[in-house]
């Protein structure tokens, strides 16, 4: 057999030697050894510190992904950053933090502050979120840039509860504000018949362009302008029509794009969110329904506990589908994301109630309660019902069974 | 007389065409570069100490020994000649008189880079500049020093004009190469920085157009020659656009061996203060740059004579410093208003933020209200408190250095021109029919009849 022939007999064999291989362990050990060794490259863990907890990463995880690993206050807030959305991230600034040691190799600081969701970690980097005075003092400054030409609608905003802005600046704000000046307006929008755009109210996170990037074809929906005047507009006002558009609503950090199928209908708190799901043939189908009573408000996508959806839904299932009788429902959603709408709804965090028997019992293990039926002559099929005299009393059982 | 280097030939008759430049010693760098490796010719830029034009003055050799050279993916160089800082027009005129020296300094580049498309990035109000160019081109083109094969080495070359659309954030890189692409020019977030990832997601070095333009003196003189002018770091020589309350407003090519009063009040440069009035402050590179007061500008705080170098200017940091940026030098006399100037520039700053990212978009639109407000007799003496604490908070949070430019202007004048805020805020109808004068540095307190 020339090589030439060898050759392709080792192609069409291949899967079959490679299986071989992994049988005969001890024949192809420097062949396993190399594949090892590639497996713990490809897996490389970075040690990371941020606010003095140690935690081990994959290499390019973000130092945003990282915190939100350890959860709890040292995440940092994230106004324009959506995992699910690629090249989102780095514009809202609320996420800067203070990196201490770049990495073991170059210890040195950043100068900078720099976004935590665009910059990956390094192996050894320690990490300043909520210790460090600079990432507070220039988040609060965020927060009051994001302010001041905000309306603070909230009363009237149907994003009011699950908003993003409202969270950030009850936790970075001040009450006050310093701004004098009459605040930057602009004219709602009807964008198609299901979405409204309130440019008044938008912070410029860029979601809704990468959603519609990302998710549909042949966009016409992006930002017109610059600095101050720049907004989201579609093209010479035309209407946004692609199945899946309505997606721009979840994705909104705020209420400047809100749904026209719920707008001014219900408050968000007092809608009670359920886990549904129906055969659809364009999306997953997986939804959360927001009722009151039997009545469907509206249907969101499934949320996570940063608030990004699970899978994006089609606009069928969330604008058509309003009856409960559209929908399986599976039970009820749990709001993990600590807002003003986790409050009052099904918390994880709720304990499970309390047991009290075993306290009461002081470690005695009573056979009464727990082996009754055993006992009682009334499991047993062999003796007929009439013949039982009556319930078991105490005088069945033996008073010297020290078990009891 | 100051060496000159860039525009020593501008005089010269017909230099804006081949001929006349060909003659005068033009395309000789190329011929050079040409037979030398280009990795030498990188080491060569190395060996000079030149420091980018554009404003960072970051190390030119340092930033091309940078560029990633992965293999099958083509390298681009891109040349920077979006100039649209308030007070800086020196690239026009290079452009403008000497189209082929940055067309040689392209060619050289290119050829160190391995960069087989070069991209020129022109502002788009220098319209007349592009014609000029393409014309530049098109007799580089015929006469092979462009195009496939040039001068028999097998490199190939094209070099093509793109114009920008009015916007003074595609001046900062990697907008430009944004804008280049065809999209909207907002900065793109670093990491990745252009030399691993730039145009069309390639390695970019890109360059200021007098940088671009200096690699030819380095060339045709050798690194070392070139790095023995200036003092320390800051090498070669560096053209000043001179403008505001001076006699003679223009281009001027200076050694960095040259004092900040020199360059001032002689004859040879800017001539000194019209009709006699005094130096009341001076922006020495460049709208985005601090500005300084008449004493801190001649002298340092340390008491040495300021010279026009980039360590010199920066000396005292931005308490008592300010940089060399791109070299547009504004000089305001005593009958300049700081507030009234830093008004503007604030309001220049609002209109060219792009609107990316927050503290900028925000931030630069609230100290131009403020500032209106100080201005035109509405102001409080918080608000001067105010405006510091902004500028604070935009500076050094923004994705690009914009920020830092809108935040810096802001910062200086209220460092160092505090009382004549105060005068405005407290005298609001006295500061509108008449100007502060010279501040407490450079007169004595009693002209001011606050």
């Amino acid at each position: 057999m020339d090589w030439h022939i060898m050759r392709i007999h080792c192609k069409q064999y291949q899967h079959k030697i490679i299986a071989q291989a992994a049988k005969t362990p001890k024949i192809f050990a420097p062949l396993r050894l190399c594949e090892e060794i590639n497996m713990a490259d490809e897996k490389k863990l970075f040690k990371v510190t941020i606010d003095n907890i140690n935690i081990e990463v994959e290499a390019g995880t973000s130092i945003l992904q990282a915190a939100r690993s350890i959860g709890g206050d040292v995440v940092p807030p994230a106004m324009c950053y959506y995992s699910k959305l690629q090249g989102s991230g780095g514009k809202c600034r609320t996420c800067l933090v203070e990196v201490a040691a770049g990495s073991t190799a170059d210890p040195r600081p950043m100068p900078k502050l720099v976004a935590s969701c665009r910059t990956n970690v390094m192996d050894g980097m320690v990490v300043k979120s909520i210790t460090s005075e600079r990432v507070i003092d220039a988040r609060n400054g965020v927060v009051e840039f994001l302010l001041i030409n905000h309306p603070l609608d909230c009363p009237i905003c149907d994003q009011a509860g699950e908003c993003h802005l409202q969270d950030l600046s009850y936790e970075h704000g001040k009450e006050g504000t310093r701004y004098e000046f009459k605040r930057r307006t602009f004219e709602k929008h009807d964008l198609g018949p299901y979405i409204q755009l309130h440019m008044t109210r938008c912070i410029l996170c860029y979601r809704c362009v990468f959603v519609a990037d990302q998710l549909t074809e042949k966009r016409v929906h992006g930002i017109l302008d610059r600095g101050e005047h720049s907004e989201i507009a579609t093209y010479i006002e035309k209407a946004l029509h692609h199945d899946f558009i309505g997606n721009v609503i979840d994705v909104c950090p705020v209420g400047a794009l809100t749904d026209r199928t719920f707008r001014f209908k219900n408050r968000v708190w007092f809608l009670k969110p359920m886990e549904a799901h129906r055969d659809c043939s364009k999306c997953c189908g997986k939804v959360t329904l927001w009722n009151r009573g039997d009545e469907v408000y509206r249907v969101t996508a499934r949320k996570n506990q940063w608030d990004e959806v699970e899978d994006w839904i089609c606009n069928d299932c969330r604008f058509d589908k309003k009856r409960t009788g559209d929908w399986i429902i599976d039970g009820p959603t749990i709001v993990n994301r600590h807002s003003v709408i986790s409050a009052g709804h099904y918390n994880s965090s709720t304990k499970a109630p309390k047991e009290f028997l075993p306290e009461v019992m002081g470690g005695r293990n009573p056979r009464l309660l727990m082996d009754i039926h055993t006992v009682s002559e009334v499991n047993q099929p062999e003796i007929h019902l009439s013949k039982i005299e009556g319930p078991a009393t105490s005088d069945v059982f033996d008073e010297t069974d020290k078990s009891i | 007389m100051s060496r000159k280097l860039l525009i020593d030939k501008v005089n010269i008759e017909g230099i804006r065409n081949y001929d006349a430049y060909r003659k005068n010693g033009g395309y000789a760098s190329v011929e050079k570069a040409f037979k030398m490796a280009p990795n030498d010719v990188v080491e060569e830029v190395k060996k000079s100490g030149l420091r980018g034009r554009g404003g960072a003055g970051f190390p030119t050799g340092m930033k091309w020994s940078f560029l990633a050279k992965p293999e099958g993916v083509p390298r681009y160089l891109v040349c920077n000649a979006d100039e649209s800082e308030p007070g800086t027009f020196k690239d026009r005129y290079l452009m403008e008189f000497l189209p082929h020296l940055l067309i040689e300094g392209l060619i050289v580049s290119s050829y160190a880079l391995g960069s087989g498309r070069t991209y020129i990035y022109i502002r788009g109000e220098y319209a007349w500049i592009v014609d000029i160019l393409d014309q530049a081109i098109a007799e580089a083109k015929s006469n092979n020093w462009l195009g496939k094969n040039i001068l028999g080495t097998g490199f190939d070359c094209e070099i093509y004009v793109q114009r920008g659309a009015g916007a003074y954030i595609c001046g900062e890189e990697t907008a430009l190469l944004e804008s280049l692409e065809g999209k909207r020019g907002n900065p793109r977030i670093k990491p990745p920085f252009p030399a691993v990832k730039g145009l069309w997601d390639c390695p970019t070095v890109v360059n200021n157009v007098e940088t671009l333009a200096a690699i030819v003196p380095i060339i045709n003189m050798g690194g070392e020659e070139y790095a023995k002018i200036g003092i320390g770091k800051s090498t070669g020589t560096k053209l000043l656009s001179a403008c505001g309350n001076i006699n003679k407003p223009g281009v001027y090519e200076i050694d960095m061996t040259i004092s900040v009063e020199e360059f001032i009040y002689s004859d040879e440069y800017c001539g000194g203060i019209p009709n006699g009035k005094k130096l009341k402050a001076c922006i020495p590179g460049g709208s985005s740059v601090p500005i300084l007061p008449a004493n801190l500008l001649l002298r340092t705080a340390k008491g040495e004579t300021r010279m026009m170098t980039y360590e010199s200017l920066a000396d005292g940091g931005f308490a008592t410093g300010s940089m060399m940026g791109s070299g547009g030098f504004i000089v305001l006399d005593e009958d300049q208003c700081v507030v009234r100037h830093t008004l503007t520039l604030a309001r220049f700053y609002r209109h060219e933020s792009c609107g990316q990212c927050s503290p900028c978009r925000e931030g630069t639109g609230w100290m131009e209200k403020i500032l209106k407000n100080i201005e035109y007799g509405n102001g409080k003496l918080t608000d001067i408190d105010l405006l510091w604490d902004i500028q604070r908070r935009i500076e050094g949070n923004t994705i690009c250095p914009l920020g830092d430019a809108a935040a810096w202007p802001v910062a200086a004048a209220i460092r160092h021109f505090r009382d004549e805020f105060e005068w405005h805020v407290l005298n609001p109808d006295e500061s509108q029919r008449r100007n502060y004068g010279l501040a407490h540095y450079a007169d004595p307190l009693q002209t001011v009849s606050a």
